[in-house]
């Protein structure tokens, strides 16, 4: 078995993306992501890699972007408001096809929001393309250490196989918890040559241009949209995960990601115990999204509650998959025991809640 | 008779460098000529097979990833020397050049611009200041001369509303990072060998490590001007030149 180590999520995002073969990585400050940064800067030298601080997250993403091209792994990490200042960028390395992985360790928001407080309030942003024009970023949420840790690996694979920017979303709660990670190195397979990326053109004879060319004709911007149509297509048919926890046999389906997915798990268990018949469903892919997995459960159970700690983002998509078939309730930040600096929802929060639906 | 083919000489001709396609260069654009001058230097530096370009938005990226036979990307607006930087941190026996308008770096880009000299990295950038937008039609740009009516300054540019004419190789070469840093044109035969000789000088500062090159090249816009294309060559000489002294500000045998 390998090496077991206590560390802070964030340390496992570092970890994770130097085991998945990461050696660049371009960042700037901000609180609660601080920590990916400051291990790169002390870890990556030592392996012969480059740590770059940029003046700014939009400095940042360009630096992946140009480093992207190189056809290297390379990464960035920031939180909720240096992501906006990403999202020009995000929408240039799925425009471009360049693979790179970009975290997200969400604090509450909008604007300048808290750092020191965690929440959920980026899906949207994360989900339906941050920047402009219209595009998919493939987007992973663990919710511990060690899904950190394996996620981060995943998506390096995923980002190289379908050729764009993978978002890998965590939170405050998630960043800064120590919990056991195993340092294990997972193998997703082989992947094609990156015929595409921008060496000098003396290691192959003949020139790369890496811009869309295709625009420049009509047929070529038809053709271009459409590849980029399939392949969501494609990553929406292969690429969907999500955990079910006693999901198959309930009332009631709870519905949540993430930092709230550990809390509703904790509520399943606590509601079993009295009798109540909960069951949890937890999208790992936040985008491509477990429309039809979903939707099933929902069915099954009869009632859905999502328990999210934003203004209600998730519950959105978690709608549209069930369709009106039946209702669907939303715990969302209110739920808080204290909505200031530190607040979580608590599982015997959710269990209110669960007894107020129960009672109707 | 005697064939007079084998008299003749061949002086000049298309660098090799050039690809056959198309520029997308307006009749007495000047960009064409810069394309030139990069061409011609890359080849006899021997540093095209290393090369990487990086060309920002405007005109400056309708020529240069098309016309021009090394690696290339298109540029987001301002961001060349961001995207420069990763590449020449990851691949250092490159030569990695960026081509920027004076929109691009100069407006949108300047802090991006600024903030890699600050980190005192090892590129080249080649900035066209044809002092207005020419790709969006001719509007006020950065450089625009003061008085000088553009799209948007239908007036003419005025110090209260629009500031002064921005001065980029002077800005530059007060960075410690900076190796070299000069204003050149290609209006006239004798300043294209100017020009040529600067962005030599440049690109061998970034092969030999020392530093940060910045070659700018003042040029025309006949339709952003609403000159004649013959008509620029005086405009350049009488006031473009007036704003924008020709010269080298800086040049550094080492950066410490």
């Amino acid at each position: 078995m390998s090496e077991r180590i206590l560390v802070s999520g964030n340390n496992a995002v570092a970890r994770g993306a130097i085991q998945a073969g990461c050696k660049y990585f371009f960042g700037y400050p901000i609180t609660p992501q601080s920590e990916i940064p400051e291990y790169m800067s002390k870890e990556l030298p030592k392996i012969g890699g480059i740590y770059v601080q940029s003046e700014s997250e939009s400095g940042s993403i360009y630096m992946v972007y140009g480093g992207g091209l190189t056809g290297k792994r390379i990464m960035t990490s920031t939180s909720s408001p240096g992501l906006s200042l990403m999202a020009e960028g995000m929408s240039y390395l799925a425009e471009q096809e360049i693979p790179a992985v970009i975290v997200d360790v969400v604090r509450m928001g909008p604007g300048i929001g808290t750092g020191g407080q965690g929440a959920q309030t980026d899906y949207l942003q994360v989900t339906k393309g941050c920047g402009h024009g219209g595009y998919h970023a493939i987007v992973l949420a663990p919710a511990s250490g060690q899904e950190i840790f394996d996620l981060m690996q995943l998506a390096f694979f995923l980002a190289d196989k379908y050729r764009g920017p993978v978002m890998v979303i965590t939170d405050f709660i998630l960043g800064q918890t120590e919990e056991p990670i195993e340092l294990r190195t997972l193998d997703f397979g082989p992947l094609p040559e990156k015929e595409w990326a921008l060496t000098g053109k003396e290691k192959r004879g003949g020139n790369r241009v890496t811009h869309v060319a295709a625009f420049f004709t009509y047929q070529g911007i038809l053709n271009y949209h459409m590849k980029l149509i399939e392949k969501y297509a494609e990553i929406k048919r292969a690429e969907v995960r999500y955990e079910k926890y006693l999901a198959d046999d309930c009332d009631l389906l709870i519905v949540a990601y993430g930092s709230s997915a550990r809390i509703a798990r904790g509520a399943v268990d606590m509601g079993r115990a009295k009798g109540f018949k909960l069951g949890l469903f937890r999208p790992i892919t936040l985008w491509p999204f477990p429309v039809e997995a979903i939707a099933e459960g929902a069915s099954k159970a009869g009632r859905v509650l999502v328990v999210e700690d934003s203004q209600g983002q998730l519950v959105e998509d978690v709608e549209a998959s069930v369709k009106g078939r039946v209702p669907v309730h939303l715990l969302g930040m209110w739920g808080r025991h204290n909505v200031g600096g530190g607040g979580i929802i608590h599982p015997e929060r959710v269990i209110e809640e669960v007894e107020k639906l129960n009672e109707r | 008779m005697k064939d007079k083919s084998s008299d003749v000489k061949k002086v000049t001709g298309r660098p090799g460098l050039r690809l056959q396609s198309l520029g997308m260069y307006c009749p007495g654009c000047h960009y064409g000529i810069i394309t030139r001058v990069i061409c011609e230097v890359i080849e006899e530096l021997g540093v095209a097979g290393k090369a990487i370009g990086l060309a920002g938005v405007g005109c400056s990226f309708g020529g240069a990833p098309m016309t021009i036979d090394i690696d290339w990307t298109s540029c987001p607006h301002g961001r060349a020397p961001a995207m420069a930087t990763a590449i020449k941190r990851i691949y250092p026996d490159a030569m990695v050049l960026t081509v920027q308008g004076d929109g691009d770096l100069g407006a949108i880009g300047l802090g991006c611009f600024m903030n890699a000299l600050v980190r005192g990295e090892n590129l080249t950038t080649v900035f066209l200041n044809n002092a207005v937008y020419g790709t969006t039609g001719g509007q006020m740009a950065p450089t625009t001369l003061l008085g000088m009516k553009t799209t948007t300054t239908p007036l003419g540019r005025d110090i209260k509303t629009n500031g002064y004419p921005l001065h980029v190789p002077e800005l530059a070469a007060t960075m410690r990072g900076v190796a070299y840093a000069a204003r050149c044109t290609v209006h006239t035969p004798a300043n294209f060998q100017r020009a040529k000789k600067s962005l030599k000088t440049a690109i061998q500062k970034q092969m030999d490590g020392i530093g940060y090159g910045i070659v700018e090249f003042v040029s025309a816009c006949p339709p952003g001007w609403g000159l004649k294309p013959l008509e620029c060559l005086d405009y350049i000489s009488e006031r473009m030149l007036e704003e924008y002294p020709l010269g080298e500000f800086k040049n550094l045998d080492k950066t410490d």
